[in-house]
């Protein structure tokens, strides 16, 4: 597998039992172990490798429940920072 | 003991009728044996008001938020255990209010109605710090029959209750976190007490610790994760009904407070006492704390549940709890300044002994400092 940023700050800050390397894009992040504790440093990681802000829309937990929604929010937030 | 005539009032008015003639009469010995307000109790399933935010289509009357508080208020009037064990159960009727069993229909709403039943919770653990979104027992399945094995450090009135809310992970393979709220019926339940309850006040919530073993049907885990019904329902309610109860506390000193300085101004007419200025101050903080009480029960009947889960709502009712039972114990403590030797005897119409000492509780109770390193957490995540 590339290198993939997401899984990266994952690592760094979700807390997982496993490596999050070791899950699928779809699984669930917090069937897998994240607290909502956790969840915010995360979203603070994300932040910074993306150079993004989450606006308050996307604070919710369903944002930061897989890989895949996370990658799907930053896609958004990269081509249209502003909303 | 409940009238004819009572029982037509609204919950409120039923709620301050008992207080006056049942909580408060029997609320110093609760507090002296530590023991269960049975005659309260009595008096409140009598009225009909552990059902009352039932909806009514099923054996309750729908009462609001603001409406529960408000009853809530009436009887910390008269001991602050007893409301506080009123409280409990309703954000239990609450999370089952708001979120589903996974058998599904109202079947149990039913059944707290037509039983009065009470409902108690168990959501710490022994060996989790205090953490609630983390456990460690985990509930075993089998077929359409779950066993769940669970050591909680405080159970309320647990010994007491027609049934438990009982946190734990999904599955025994299952993160910490993972977890699932299930209600643990009192004919599949086990309590072996494992400690004492011996504390400075709110002494008549009885709430040693418990080995629970529980045994039951698979369709009353909540279907929700514990973690959305947390969220949405149990934090915010919690917080606004527990300070519904320092603010009945808190107007129980007050009244207190009041008639003393009337009584000392009858005595010596065309002079205002000395006191009369600290009551005034003891009646603005009364009513800051009055408008955020208030404010927090109406909020809960105003907002949906995703609007309750956002970060800036979450401090915001952290915010309640920690300035709530902030003020109370301030509000007892000027109380006890004005009623002066009064209040601080324990065999006088003026004693606040019990109020103080369960006034501290408030701030113990879920931590403050534990709540505001939640908000300091959640507000890195709050924006606009």
């Amino acid at each position: 597998m590339t290198d993939d940023p997401i899984r990266r700050v994952l690592d760094g800050h979700a807390r997982l039992p496993v490596s999050a390397w070791a899950l699928g894009d779809g699984d669930n992040l917090y069937e897998a172990g994240m607290t909502s504790h956790a969840s915010v440093n995360v979203m603070l990681g994300l932040e910074d490798t993306f150079e993004v802000e989450f606006p308050e829309r996307l604070l919710r937990k369903a944002t930061f429940s897989s890989i895949a929604s996370i990658r799907a929010a930053i896609e958004e937030l990269i081509a249209s920072p502003a909303t | 003991m409940i009238s004819g005539d009572t029982a037509k009032l609204a919950p409120t008015e039923r709620a301050h009728v008992i207080a006056d003639t049942i909580v408060r009469p029997t609320a110093d010995d609760v507090d002296a044996s530590a023991r269960f307000p049975h005659e309260s109790l009595a008096a409140i399933r009598e009225a009909r008001l552990l059902s009352t935010m039932i909806p009514a289509k099923f054996g309750g009357e729908g009462t609001s938020f603001r409406e529960t508080g408000g009853v809530v208020e009436q009887l910390a009037r008269g001991c602050a255990s007893t409301a506080m064990i009123y409280a409990m159960h309703q954000v239990q009727v609450a999370c089952l209010v708001r979120h589903a069993l996974a058998g599904g229909g109202p079947g149990y709403l039913r059944e707290v109605a037509a039983g009065e039943l009470l409902l108690a919770s168990a959501t710490s653990e022994v060996g989790i710090g205090g953490d609630i979104r983390s456990s460690l027992c985990a509930v075993e399945i089998n077929g359409d029959q779950f066993v769940l094995l669970k050591n909680a450090p405080v159970v309320s009135y647990g010994q007491f209750a027609d049934a438990l809310l009982v946190t734990a992970r999904r599955k025994p393979d299952s993160a910490p976190s993972d977890q699932v709220l299930v209600l643990c019926e009192r004919s599949g339940l086990e309590l072996a007490q494992t400690g004492t309850w011996e504390t400075l006040g709110l002494r008549g919530t009885c709430s040693p610790p418990f080995s629970i073993s529980a045994s039951g049907s698979t369709s009353r885990i909540f279907e929700q994760p514990f973690a959305d019904i947390l969220a949405q329902t149990m934090h915010p309610v919690s917080h606004a009904l527990w300070a519904s109860v320092w603010l009945g506390m808190a107007t129980e000193a007050y009244n207190v407070a009041r008639r003393y300085i009337q009584e000392q101004a009858r005595r010596s007419v065309g002079r205002i006492p000395p006191e009369a200025t600290r009551l005034a101050e003891l009646a603005t903080a009364h009513h800051q704390l009055v408008t955020l009480v208030h404010a927090a029960t109406e909020r809960l009947d105003a907002a949906d549940a995703a609007d309750l889960a956002a970060a800036s709502s979450q401090v915001e009712m952290n915010a309640v709890k920690v300035a709530a039972s902030t003020l109370v114990v301030d509000i007892v403590g000027q109380a006890m300044l004005i009623t002066g030797m009064a209040g601080y005897r324990t065999n006088s119409e003026c004693s606040l002994g019990r109020l103080l000492r369960d006034a501290y509780g408030t701030k113990i109770m879920i931590n403050n400092d534990r709540i505001m390193a939640n908000s300091a957490h959640l507000l890195l995540t709050v924006r606009s």
